[in-house]
Parts: C-alpha cells; sequence; structure tokens
C-alpha cells in the first residue's frame, strides 16, 4: 500500500471517480455557456446580469466551481508527483496550489453571490 | 550490409555510455534481431545482452530496438529495420548493469508486491482445485505473461514512479489473481490496490499493449481491476 497526504481523496479510486464526475459536469457547464453565448448574440449588461442573478444559475456555477476546483487539485498533484522528484521543492508546488485553488473558489462565490 | 548502432556501458570502464557502430552481413536473409546480436558478438566479444530460449518463451531478451521495445529473438529485421539501420538500445527506465543488460530489480519487486501465487485456506481436495471451463476462460489472456518488462519499461508512469506504480505487467498479474475463481483473497488484494499510484497512475495510454511481444492487453485488465474497485468501494 502505498500512503498520501496531499492528494486531494486520500485514494486513488475516490480521485479516480472524483476526477470524472468533476470532468462530467465542466463538459455541461461549458457545453451550455457555449451555447448560451451562441443563442445570444446581442448579449447586454442586464441579460448577462439576470442570467447570474438567477438561483440555479449561481448553484449551476457554484457547482462547475467546485468541479474546477478538486478536478485542478487532482489532476495538478499528479503532475507535481511525475515531475517533481524533490520531495521539499514537490510538497512547497503542492501547498501553493491548493492554497491557490482554495482563494480562487472563495473569490468566485464572492462573485457569484457578491452582485 | 546492415548498420546497427548499440548502446554501450561497461560502468567498470566507460564514464558515460556510448553507441557503438557495426557492420553486419546477414547475407540478404530476414533475420531475427538476436541473430544479428550473436554476429556482432563475433565482431566484438565484450558485447553484453541476455538471452535464453532464443524462440519468444524465456522473455530474457527484451530491448529497445529502433524505438520501440519487443523481443530480439522473435523480432525479425523486416519488421523493424528502416533505411537499413537498426539501433538497439536497453530497456528504457531501468538501472543498466552493462550494454544491453539491465536491472530488473524495480520490476520484481513490483510483480512480488501483488503476490503473484494462489491464495486459498481452505483444506486442499485430494487431487486438485477444480473449477469450470467458463471461469477458467477468464485467466485466457492473463497467464500467458512472460514477465519481459517490454511494457512495463515502454509506461511512463512506471519510469516516473517505478517504486510506487505497479506497472502493467505486475496489474496483469494482480487481475490474474483476483479473476481466479480458486483465489480467496480478493478483498486484501483490492485494498492493497486503490492508493493513488499502485494501479491508478494509469493514464491509458495502452504503449503495454502496443508493445507486448505476447499480444496481451495489461489496459483491459487495469480497467477490470478499477471496475473491481468502484464495485467494493460503492
Amino acid at each position: 500500500m502505498v500512503t498520501n497526504i496531499t492528494s486531494f481523496g486520500r485514494s486513488g479510486l475516490s480521485d479516480w471517480l472524483i476526477q470524472r464526475v468533476s470532468a462530467l459536469i465542466l463538459a455541461v457547464y461549458t457545453l451550455f455557456m457555449v451555447g448560451y453565448l451562441l443563442f445570444n448574440p446581442g448579449l447586454d449588461y442586464a441579460a448577462w446580469s439576470g442570467l447570474f442573478s438567477a438561483t440555479w444559475m449561481r448553484i449551476f456555477s457554484l457547482l462547475a466551481f467546485v468541479s474546477l476546483a478538486a478536478h485542478a487539485w487532482v489532476g495538478l498533484w499528479t503532475v507535481t508527483t511525475d515531475y517533481l522528484k524533490a520531495t521539499a521543492l514537490r510538497l512547497v508546488v503542492q501547498v501553493v496550489i491548493i492554497l491557490a485553488i482554495f482563494v480562487f473558489l472563495v473569490w468566485g462565490i464572492q462573485v457569484l453571490w457578491g452582485a | 550490409m546492415l548498420q546497427v548502432s548499440v548502446y554501450r556501458y561497461n560502468p567498470e570502464t566507460d564514464s558515460a555510455p556510448y553507441m557503438q557502430e557495426f557492420q553486419v552481413d546477414t547475407q540478404g536473409r530476414d533475420v531475427m534481431v538476436l541473430d544479428v546480436l550473436h554476429m556482432m558478438k563475433e565482431q566484438d566479444n565484450g558485447l553484453a545482452y541476455r538471452r535464453s530460449c532464443r524462440e519468444g518463451v524465456c522473455g530474457s531478451d527484451g530491448m529497445n530496438m529502433n524505438g520501440k521495445n519487443g523481443l530480439a529473438c522473435i523480432t525479425p529485421l523486416s519488421e523493424v529495420v528502416k533505411d537499413n539501420k537498426l539501433v538497439l538500445r536497453p530497456l528504457p527506465g531501468l538501472p543498466v548493469v552493462r550494454d544491453l543488460v539491465v536491472d530488473m530489480g524495480l520490476f520484481y519487486k513490483q510483480y512480488e508486491r501483488i503476490q503473484p501465487y494462489l491464495q486459498n485456506d481452505t483444506p486442499a481436495p485430494a487431487i486438485e482445485r477444480l473449477q469450470s471451463p467458463e471461469d477458467r476462460d477468464k485467466l485466457d489472456g492473463l497467464y500467458e505473461c512472460i514477465l519481459c518488462a517490454c511494457c512495463s519499461t515502454s509506461c511512463p508512469s512506471f519510469w516516473w514512479n517505478p517504486d510506487k506504480f505497479v506497472g502493467p505487467a505486475g496489474l496483469l498479474q494482480a487481475y490474474r489473481f483476483l479473476a481466479d475463481s480458486r483465489d480467496e483473497a480478493t478483498r486484501e488484494r483490492l485494498s492493497e490496490l486503490e492508493d493513488p499510484f499502485s494501479v491508478f497512475r494509469c493514464r491509458g495510454i495502452m504503449n503495454c499493449v502496443s508493445v507486448c511481444p505476447k499480444g496481451l492487453n495489461p489496459t483491459r485488465a487495469i480497467g477490470k481491476i478499477r471496475e473491481m474497485l468502484l464495485a467494493n468501494a460503492t
């Protein structure tokens, strides 16, 4: 058994499942946004702001943000364990990545509910 | 005349590895790469490589031929030679002992880790543990592995983490015992594999499938292990 303490779910199985489910959510969100922009060519501030004031859109967006955060954590953690062989450097990079993901997530929530 | 370029390294006399050029006269025959190595050894008997059965059964002469891993004894020149040139290198990712001979220690350590033997605590019957033909069929495509290491040493995930990722060869054997109806250690075997490295470092690029000299499919076995882990944990 190989142990690990900085991976997202502490288990390869859970990380693997989270990676796949979050990828699906991100794909649906991306398709929705692209579709929305295509079907609203003359988009103005009122319509855009109106879209994001709807509760369902805020929940959908937050779901996408959380998925992105988890997806990035799992993916970048894997990259660091593949390519950064010096433990000190790897740990520092992992901590920076995790803190950045936390900051971006909280900032995203503030943007969604702040307006 | 075939132009052959061979990786040479003798740690006792060379400060760094280098490529040595050979001219080999195959008299126009489509011989195996191993035959070419014998001809080269007649020119320079210091050339080191492993070989034993010379018919693709023992798995000793796995090497990198013009960029692709395979067994020298069952690889005809017509399959690998381009523009009359052949480049021979040791299997990538493992420490070189000398020339084309690599230290297989890490590879065997991962094989040992998956406990490649039948585990069954019920008293053995008088003759043998019976298995239905259907259950026996599940082992086809798994038991034929000869542990030549061509697959694991062509896998970038194994190159980066050979101490943690079991590798395609070990995982094919892990599934060989997970799929065996006579084995009773399924739960213990699965619990040893669910961390982020042992199985899940596989990214499914299928280099293993592309190089396996026995035509086996470790990627499919890894997918089956994932399915078993998922079924066990949800």
